[in-house]
C-alpha cells in the first residue's frame, strides 16, 4: 500500500475498492435487474455454468451497475437448458433458452444495455438451438 | 478481471464468533474450494448484524438470503443447495413465529422493519479488517471533504445544527463540546474516545468497533482537525479483545494509506492515534476518572470545573466523546447537518442504538429513530416477552438508569423523556423484566453493582451505597419495616445530592425509580413477608396441596435436599425446614400440586 496523498487519490481507491463491495449495494437494491441462471443438475449438464461465466465476464467488462447474477433452480424446462431469465423491474420476466457462452454475452449487450430483446431464443416462442 | 458472482457474508461479532460463526467461515472456505468455486465466490467476515437471538448469521449476495442459526454442519447444504444450485434452504431462514411463515429477506424481518441505521451503518456489509471496503463505502471520504472544503469552524458549525448530543448517556450536544475544546487556548491537544462500555447489557460501542472501526477513526481525525488536536487516544477495556484487535489493524491500515499520520491527504493536518487499554473499573467510564487512568493514575473523577475541555488530557485542552457519537460523525458531514437533524424528535436527533437484553425474544442489537416508542421497540422489533410471560418493567441506563413500568409502554425514547419518568438514555442498554423478576431483587442487583465499582473518594457514594444495600438486604430477607423505604428514599437523594460524578449521582436511581413505580412490591415484602414475583428466597415457602396430590413421587425422587416425604399414591409432604427453595418440586408436579406462597 502506498500513501493516498490527495482526495482524487481517495477517490480512485474507491473507485477500484468498490468492485468489492458493489455485490452487496446491488443485492439490497428493489430495483436490480437479475439474471437468474438454471443452475440445477440438468442446466450444469447442459452447459450453465460457461453461460453463467460469460454473464458475469460481460457485466464486468462493461462495469454495468445494478445488474446481479443470480443462480436458481430447475424451472422443469429442461429440454432448454441453459435456461437465463432475465428479470427487470416491472416488466413481465423474459426467459431466454438454449444459452451458451455467445448467446449469454448477446443477452447483455441488447437485452440489458439496449433493451432490445432477443426474439429468436425466448422461451414460449419457437427456439432454435443455439449454435 | 472480477468475476466475483457471489458473496456470502459471515458475522464476525463477538455474539455470532461465541456461537461458533468463525468454524461457519471456515467450512464455507473449504467446501468452496471442494467445488472449485473459490475464485468466484468469496466469504467475508463483517461486524455484528444486530440479530444475535438468531446467530450466527449468514448473508448471501446478490441474492439477498438471509440464514440464521447457521451451525457448521450446515456449511456443506448451502453450499451445494444454493451457491451450486441457486436453491434457498428453507430449513434456515428466519422463521416469523407469529405468522408461521419464513422470511428470506431481511428486510421483510419485523426485526429490522422499523430500524434505521446510521451509527451502525457500515455493520454485517463490510469487512472490518479491509481498509478497502470501508473506502468503498465512502470511507475517509468526510475526512477528505472536511479538510479540502471545510474550515475547522464550519466543521464545528455543521456537528452543532446536526443536533448530535452525547451517546455515552448525558446527552450532552457534541456540537458545544467541540466548539468549547476548540475555544480553548493551548499548543497541544487532545481528542479522547471514550470506549470504556460498562454498563451490564449494554454492548453497542463493542459492535461499532468491531464492525465499523475505522468509522471511529476518521471521526476522531476530523475532530482532530475542528479543535486543533493531533494526537488520539481511544480508552478501551481489555475486555474487548476482538475490538481491540481490530481497532488495531484499522489504526495500522489507515497510517500505512497515510489516512493517519503526518500531512493527511495532502494537507498540514496531521494526526495520530494510540489505544490505551483499560482494567474494567466501571468509574474509569466517567471522563475524568479516564482521563485520569490514561495519565496511570487511579481512576478516580476529578472536579469539574475545570471541565476537559479546558484542562483535560495531560491538563490540555480534550475532547472527549463515546464511540457511538463519533460514528455518527461522518455521515453528518457527507449528508449534512439539515438531513441529520430532520430524523428524530425536537430535542433528540438522529437515533440510538440499544442493546436489547433479558426476557424478550430476539436478544440483540438494534437502531431506532429518537421517537420510537418502547412498545415499538419491546413488542415490534424485539418480538415480545419470551415464553408469552407478562411484561413488567424495562430497565434502561444500567446500574445509573432506572426502571419504566407498564404505564409508560408508549412512551417515546428522548433523553428528555426518559429522564421525566426517572430513568435515563445512559448508554443504551434495555433490559426487558417480565413478571418472574423481583423489582426489590433487581435494585439490589444494580446497587451491588455500584457499590464495587464506586472509587471510594466520595463518602456518600462510598458508604451511603452500602447502606441502602444493607437495607435492599435485609427487605429482601424478610426483616425490613417500613421505616426502612422512607430511610432508603432520603439516603438516595442525599447520595445524588453529594456525590462528585455520575456514578454517585446516579447510583440511587434503580432504587428510586423502583419505589417510585414498584412501592407495592417493596410493601409485600415488609408488610406480608411475600415476594409477589417469587423471586426471594427467604420469602417463599412451598407447599403441597393434599387435596390435589395424586402421590406419583415424582416431587420426592428430584427433590435435591429429600425433604419430601410420602407413600405412593398418596399425598405428599414437604418439610419446610430441611427445603432450599430451589422449585423444583414446583416445576416437576405433573398436577399442580404445588404452590408457592
Amino acid at each position: 500500500m502506498s500513501k493516498i496523498k490527495s482526495l482524487d487519490e481517495l477517490r480512485k481507491i474507491k473507485e477500484a475498492a468498490k468492485a468489492s463491495t458493489d455485490l452487496r449495494t446491488t443485492g439490497e437494491n428493489p430495483d436490480r435487474v437479475v439474471l437468474m441462471v438454471g443452475m440445477a443438475t440438468c442446466g450444469i449438464a447442459a452447459g450453465a455454468r460457461a453461460a453463467m461465466s460469460a454473464l458475469l465476464d460481460e457485466i464486468s467488462k462493461r462495469n454495468l451497475q445494478n445488474v446481479s447474477v443470480v443462480a436458481t433452480g430447475c424451472v422443469g424446462l429442461c429440454y432448454a437448458e441453459p435456461l437465463v431469465e432475465v428479470r427487470v423491474p416491472g416488466r413481465d420476466p423474459i426467459r431466454y433458452g438454449h444459452v451458451n457462452d455467445a448467446r449469454a454475452r448477446e443477452i447483455i449487450d441488447k437485452h440489458i444495455v439496449q433493451g432490445i430483446l432477443l426474439d429468436n431464443a425466448i422461451i414460449g416462442r419457437e427456439v432454435p438451438k443455439g449454435e | 478481471m472480477n468475476n466475483l458472482r457471489m458473496h456470502i457474508l459471515v458475522c464476525g461479532g463477538t455474539g455470532c464468533v461465541s456461537s461458533d460463526s468463525k468454524a461457519v467461515h471456515g467450512r464455507f472456505v473449504a467446501e468452496l474450494a471442494k467445488h472449485k468455486m473459490d475464485k468466484e465466490v468469496q466469504v467475508v467476515t463483517t461486524g455484528c448484524f444486530g440479530f444475535c437471538e438468531q446467530g450466527p448469521i449468514v448473508k448471501i449476495y446478490p441474492d439477498n438470503i438471509f440464514y440464521t442459526k447457521v451451525a457448521p454442519a450446515d456449511v456443506e447444504l448451502i453450499v451445494k443447495e444454493h451457491v451450486v444450485k441457486g436453491r434457498v434452504v428453507e430449513k434456515l431462514l428466519y422463521h416469523d413465529p407469529e405468522k408461521g411463515t419464513s422470511e428470506a429477506e431481511h428486510r421483510h424481518i419485523p426485526f429490522y422493519k422499523s430500524q434505521m441505521r446510521i451509527a451502525l451503518r457500515n455493520c454485517g456489509i463490510i469487512d472490518p479488517e479491509k481498509i478497502d471496503d470501508y473506502i468503498s463505502v465512502d470511507g475517509y471520504a468526510a475526512l477528505g471533504k472536511a479538510l479540502e472544503s471545510m474550515t475547522p469552524d464550519l466543521v464545528v458549525e455543521e456537528i452543532k445544527r446536526s443536533g448530535l448530543r452525547g451517546r455515552g448517556g448525558a446527552g450532552f450536544p457534541t456540537g458545544l463540546k467541540w466548539d468549547a475544546a476548540k475555544k480553548a487556548a493551548g499548543a497541544k491537544k487532545y481528542v479522547v474516545c471514550n470506549a470504556d462500555e460498562g454498563d451490564p447489557g449494554a454492548f453497542m460501542d463493542r459492535s461499532v468497533l468491531e464492525g465499523d472501526p475505522h468509522s471511529v477513526l476518521e471521526a476522531m481525525a476530523i475532530c482532530g482537525y475542528a479543535i486543533g488536536a493531533d494526537e488520539g487516544v481511544i480508552y478501551i477495556r481489555a475486555e474487548y479483545p476482538l475490538a481491540v484487535e481490530r481497532l488495531r489493524i484499522a489504526i495500522a491500515q489507515a497510517e500505512e494509506y497515510g489516512l493517519l499520520g503526518g500531512n493527511i491527504l495532502g494537507s498540514d493536518f496531521s494526526f495520530h492515534i494510540r489505544i490505551n487499554l483499560g482494567a474494567g473499573a466501571f468509574v474509569c467510564g466517567e471522563e475524568t476518572a479516564l482521563l485520569n487512568s490514561i495519565q496511570g493514575s487511579r481512576g478516580e473523577p476529578r472536579t469539574r470545573p475545570p471541565f476537559p475541555a479546558q484542562k483535560g488530557l495531560w491538563l490540555a485542552p480534550t475532547n472527549n466523546n463515546n464511540v457511538e457519537t463519533y460514528a455518527n460523525i461522518c455521515p453528518i458531514i457527507l449528508k449534512g447537518a439539515d438531513w441529520y437533524s430532520s430524523i428524530g424528535t425536537e430535542k433528540s436527533k438522529g437515533t440510538k442504538v440499544f442493546a436489547l437484553a433479558g426476557k424478550i425474544n430476539n436478544v440483540g442489537l438494534v437502531e431506532v429513530p429518537m421517537g420510537t416508542t418502547i412498545r415499538e421497540i419491546v413488542y415490534g422489533i424485539g418480538g415480545g416477552i419470551r415464553g408469552d410471560k407478562k411484561f413488567k418493567a424495562l430497565q434502561t441506563g444500567g446500574p445509573s438508569g432506572g426502571c419504566i413500568s407498564n404505564e409508560n409502554l408508549d412512551l417515546p425514547v428522548e433523553y428528555e423523556s426518559l429522564a421525566s419518568v426517572g430513568s435515563m438514555m445512559g448508554s443504551g442498554g434495555m433490559i426487558i423484566l417480565d413478571e418472574d423478576d423481583c423489582m426489590v431483587n433487581i435494585a439490589k442487583f444494580y446497587l451491588e453493582f455500584t457499590v464495587d465499582e464506586s472509587c471510594g473518594k466520595c463518602t456518600p457514594c462510598r458508604i451511603g451505597n452500602r447502606r441502602m444495600h444493607e437495607i435492599l438486604e435485609r427487605i429482601t430477607q424478610g426483616n425490613g419495616t417500613m421505616a426502612d423505604l422512607d430511610e432508603l428514599k432520603d439516603l438516595g437523594e442525599i447520595i445524588k445530592d453529594c456525590s462528585l460524578c455520575g456514578l454517585g449521582q446516579t447510583a440511587p436511581n434503580p432504587v428510586l425509580s423502583t419505589l417510585r413505580y414498584f412501592y407495592d412490591e417493596y410493601e409485600a415484602h415488609v408488610k406480608e413477608k411475600k415476594c409477589p414475583a417469587g423471586a426471594c428466597k427467604n420469602l417463599l415457602k412451598y407447599r403441597v396441596l393434599p387435596e390435589k396430590c395424586i402421590g406419583c413421587t415424582l416431587c420426592a425422587r428430584n427433590c435435591p435436599v429429600s425433604c419430601i416425604e410420602g407413600e405412593r399414591k398418596k399425598a405428599h409432604v414437604i418439610d419446610s425446614e430441611k427445603c432450599i427453595k430451589c422449585g423444583v418440586c414446583y416445576s416437576k408436579c405433573p398436577v399442580k400440586a404445588i404452590v408457592r406462597d
